[in-house]
């Protein structure tokens, strides 16, 4: 990298940041023409030399070439949805050609997946999507990546090495069978139990919030008023549920994280209302899309500061007034 | 192992890269295209194999079918290797080579699908093409391999650009590009690359089989058979004043050794130096261009006076060069048409006695009569002369077989027609019998000039078969007793030498209604001797010649590797320059700065070629206050943009945008 140091600026590849070597295939090539080499030499045969030295030739040709199809790109930094742990990010780069000439076959690959191959058309850009395994949550970094081509021939590789700063997302990993907690009698005071569906007690109607579900929309209603209603039920007016950190006994801050995550995706195709409580961070109850997004957030970055996971404070989720207290 | 610990996930295995249909229609083509002049030689079987394999997989990707099963590709693998071992009893040899290498094509055709299997075939196909140049290495044939290099190279391109929604023939432009570009650097490679003499190890037997011309025996119809070949043997570019036809002999193999019918070589011991003789008159100079004969022999003007490298010189002056001749070998020759050669040694005086014993009994008798006459040699061999002229002899291409050991019996007294070989046979035997030393020589005689190229073309139908005789005060002296029978042989050439001439080839005839024909093959032989002498014949001698003539001097192999790489380095800096300048002139960021130059340059500020970017912004600061502004914007952008490790184009758009604005 020549002390190049990540950024998250377009990187135009250069002379200097080039590499080229020869593949497995400019190997095999090589011997090939020691073998029409040794053919010409046997039967001395003059243009047998000069159909050798002709190949030769080509494929020192062909190193320009292929140094030349990388030459001037410019690699944009790229983007990823957030996914869960265990799931493959997907990156999306874009490569631009300021050339006048079109560049062919010209690749983005991590570490020793396939790389994935783009025409840049003269003065185009074409998106490369590079599928980039989360490991774990937190920040993912793609790390170097390789910009790399084998045209013309395939006999050599010039490559050069890009490493942007930006990082992706990457939720827990919703994992653990625990059922949803009950929810606590709130303020609104109708104490219905989390089994309750009650999808059918009609409450009103209130403005669509991106994230509800198209069930609820009120279609009948959308002709008429110049935004989506969505039908409101008694459940949604429930009580809060509350996500809570305590409730889980279970050791690790891992599987916690993991079971927190997964019932935040659980509450939110349920439609609840919920929030979320994390040591030293609490995210009032909500719902929709926002919410999700907000507590998956908190999950995926929380940093265990105090080695909480280690105390066994957390408390059984069947008693769920002690958790309270402690929130 | 924690459950939400993944990193032992097996890595997933890369999924074969498939070819597209494009690129294995694009190989299949330029196969066939390296396959079809094998045609010629290839058992028709085979030939017949590899259409129908290459069609099957035509209709394969075209229709998306399943490629066939493995066990029928392995049944057809082994018939194909068992047909070719059958056909010609050996896997090793040139032609059975060939044929294998066409049967492995085939059958790698079939199970062809992935990039990988695309580059084997490419490579088999380029392996085919040098096998093409082994057979012929014709203008024709090499105009034809380069369309077969350029349809593999597109091939390989193809293969590669997998992901390219490209029509045909953007490939097959790329291609020839590419063709184009190399042809500098082949071109040195080809000149400067140290040539070794070759072989480096054994041939099979058949390495250089086909190949028509003298043998280095004569019996009845031997010559003859060659009569009707219009095949070139040599071409040959005189350099002093050319000699008349009947000086034009060329000297081949002399044969010593005869049983009754059969004319051979002794084993004489060649010398690196030239055999003595004392000339007489001026020297010839000449060039020779000798085709492909497998035989070491060169070929050389009675009688030959200096060596080329390589070679030896035997006691009865027959040139051999220490290693078969199978390319194209050019080499320079000086003879002296008029000598006198020395005395007969005691193995000469043997060997130029020996007869068969107890072998053609009737001419013995009239040998032994015409010395009972006159025992002067020159009157014996004019009495000799004298029979073939007067009495009833044909001069024939197609002469009686005579397969007895009493040949020149046969010929002398019963059938009477018969080619040189008959005549040099009957006289030597004649010469010998009435004790005057002689011997056959066999060789080339006479030759066509070609008026556009000003050379001469000899032909395998001018071989000939002379005699000479040991003459007491003049040593060897070439008699040709054919000229006794068919004078305008030697001087006119076969064609006006021969009653039964109609039968004879185009190029071998003269006049008539195919003489258009034949002038139009001589004007195309001068190119023919342009590419022999200039690119066929250049081998490990013609490099040191051509390189030294150079005004390098003697140059060995290590010199040649160093002006070879100072060659391709240069062209190499050449290249890299043009390529600079080009790319330099279209970097936006550069025009830009350019431009922002020569407007201060307008108003008398002169940049320095060796002031940096920040330095030249600080003096036109120093001598306008008024621009420093903008002047110092232009300048820090570009040495950002110019010098910095990345370049947004956003930046390069303000960069124009300043320079737009900039008013000095």
């Amino acid at each position: 990298m020549r002390g190049q140091r990540p950024s998250n600026d377009p990187v135009q590849l250069n002379r200097r940041r080039i590499y080229i070597l020869p593949t497995r295939q400019g190997y095999a090539f090589a011997l090939l023409l020691f073998v029409l080499f040794l053919w010409a030499i046997n039967y001395s045969n003059s243009m047998g030399f000069a159909f050798t030295f002709l190949l030769a030739a080509v494929a020192l040709n062909s190193m320009w070439q292929a140094h030349d199809n990388l030459l001037g790109l410019i690699l944009h930094p790229g983007c990823a949805e957030p996914v869960f742990a265990g799931q493959d990010a997907q990156w999306s780069f874009r490569l631009e050609n300021p050339d006048s000439r079109p560049h062919y076959g010209v690749a983005l690959q991590w570490q020793n997946r396939p790389p994935q191959y783009v025409n840049l058309p003269a003065q185009g850009s074409a998106t490369v999507t590079l599928a980039i395994p989360a490991e774990r949550r937190g920040w993912l970094r793609p790390g170097r990546l390789r910009v790399l081509t084998r045209y013309p021939l395939g006999l050599l590789q010039a490559w050069s090495w890009v490493e942007f700063d930006q990082g992706g997302l990457v939720y827990p990993q919703p994992r653990g069978q625990r059922p949803l907690p009950a929810a606590l009698p709130g303020s609104a005071g109708s104490g219905l139990g989390e089994q309750g569906l009650g999808s059918e007690d009609y409450a009103g109607f209130r403005p669509y919030v991106p994230g509800d579900s198209p069930r609820r929309i009120a279609w009948k209603t959308a002709g008429r008023a110049d935004q989506l209603l969505v039908k409101c039920f008694t459940d949604q007016a429930r009580p809060e549920l509350w996500l809570d950190w305590r409730l889980l006994g279970i050791d690790n801050l891992e599987p916690r994280l993991s079971q927190l995550c997964q019932w935040v995706l659980k509450a939110d195709s349920d439609g609840r209302q919920y929030g979320l409580r994390l040591p030293g961070l609490q995210i009032p109850p909500g719902h929709g899309a926002v919410q999700r997004r907000r507590c998956l957030e908190a999950l995926a970055l929380f940093i265990d500061s105090e080695g909480i996971s280690r105390r066994h404070d957390a408390v059984e989720p069947e008693q769920p007034a002690q958790a309270r207290t402690a929130g | 192992m924690m459950p939400w610990n993944r990193n032992n996930r097996p890595k997933p295995e890369p999924p074969v890269e498939l070819l597209t249909p494009q690129a294995l229609i694009g190989l299949l083509a330029a196969l066939v295209l390296a396959v079809g002049p094998h045609a010629r030689e290839l058992p028709v079987w085979l030939t017949a194999l590899f259409a129908a394999v290459a069609g099957w997989r035509g209709f394969i990707v075209i229709r998306n079918q399943a490629l066939p099963p493995r066990w029928l590709l392995l049944i057809l693998a082994t018939l194909a290797g068992a047909g070719v071992l059958l056909e010609y009893r050996t896997l090793l040899g040139r032609e059975a080579g060939v044929a294998l290498l066409t049967a492995m094509t085939a059958c790698k055709l079939l199970e062809t699908r992935s990039l990988r299997d695309g580059v084997v075939l490419v490579f088999l196909g380029y392996l085919l093409v040098m096998s093409n140049l082994l057979h012929s290495q014709d203008i024709p044939m090499v105009a034809y391999l380069l369309v077969v290099i350029v349809a593999m190279l597109a091939a390989q391109v193809m293969i590669h650009r997998q992901h390219a929604g490209l029509t045909a023939l953007a490939p097959l432009w790329l291609a020839g590009r590419m063709l184009l570009l190399a042809i500098p650097v082949m071109l040195i490679l080809f000149v400067l690359f140290p040539r070794i003499p070759g072989p480096l190890w054994g041939l099979p037997k058949d390495a250089h089989e086909g190949r028509t011309g003298l043998s280095e025996e004569m019996a009845p119809g031997t010559i003859s058979a060659l009569g009707q070949s219009d095949e070139v043997a040599f071409r040959v570019r005189f350099t002093s004043a050319i000699p008349p036809p009947n000086q034009r002999y060329w000297r081949g193999p002399v044969l010593w050794n005869f049983d009754g019918r059969r004319w051979t070589r002794i084993e004489e011991l060649p010398s690196n130096v030239p055999a003595p003789f004392t000339p007489e008159g001026a020297a010839v100079e000449y060039t020779v261009i000798l085709e492909p004969s497998n035989r070491r022999w060169l070929l050389a003007l009675d009688l030959p006076a200096s060596l080329p490298p390589r070679t030896s010189m035997t006691a009865s002056f027959q040139l051999l060069r220490n290693q078969p001749v199978n390319e194209v070998y050019r080499y320079e020759m000086r003879s002296y048409p008029h000598y006198r050669t020395g005395d007969l040694t005691a193995a000469e005086r043997t060997h130029g006695l020996q007869l068969p014993s107890r072998t053609n009994p009737r001419t013995r008798t009239l040998a032994a009569a015409w010395r009972q006459r006159d025992a002067q040699p020159e009157a014996l061999v004019n009495t000799a002369l004298a029979l073939f002229r007067e009495q009833a002899f044909y001069y024939t291409l197609t002469p009686p077989l005579l397969m007895s050991r009493d040949s020149v019996d046969d010929f002398l007294f019963r059938t009477r027609q018969g080619f040189c070989e008959h005549y040099a046979s009957a006289f030597v035997f004649l010469m010998r019998a009435a004790g005057v030393p002689a011997r056959v020589v066999t060789g080339y005689q006479g030759g066509e000039r070609n008026e556009l190229g000003g050379y001469f073309i000899i032909r395998q139908a001018d071989a000939h078969a002379w005699a000479e005789v040991w003459l007491e005060g003049r040593g060897w002296v070439r008699i040709d007793p054919t000229a006794a029978v068919a004078p305008s042989r030697i001087q006119e050439g076969l064609y006006a030498a021969l009653p039964d001439s109609g039968a004879l080839p185009f190029l071998l005839r003269r006049g008539g209604n195919s003489e258009w024909l034949r002038q139009l093959a001589l004007s195309w032989d001068s190119f023919n001797i342009v590419w022999n002498e200039w690119v066929l014949a250049y081998g490990p001698d013609r490099q040191k010649e051509f390189l030294s003539g150079l005004g390098f001097g003697a140059v060995d192999w290590g010199e040649m590797t160093v002006a070879m790489i100072t060659a391709l380095s240069g062209l190499g800096l050449a290249y890299a320059a043009l390529r600079w300048r080009r790319r330099y002139a279209r970097d936006p960021v550069v025009r830009a700065w350019q431009r922002f130059c020569v407007r201060l340059a307008r108003r008398g500020l002169v940049r320095e070629a060796d002031e940096g970017p920040l330095a030249f912004v600080e003096r036109v600061t120093h001598c306008r206050p008024d621009l420093a502004q903008p002047a110092g914007e232009i300048g820090r952008l570009y040495a950002a943009l110019r010098y910095g490790p990345t370049i947004s184009p956003a930046a390069v758009r303000q960069l124009q945008q300043l320079v737009r604005r900039f008013r000095a």
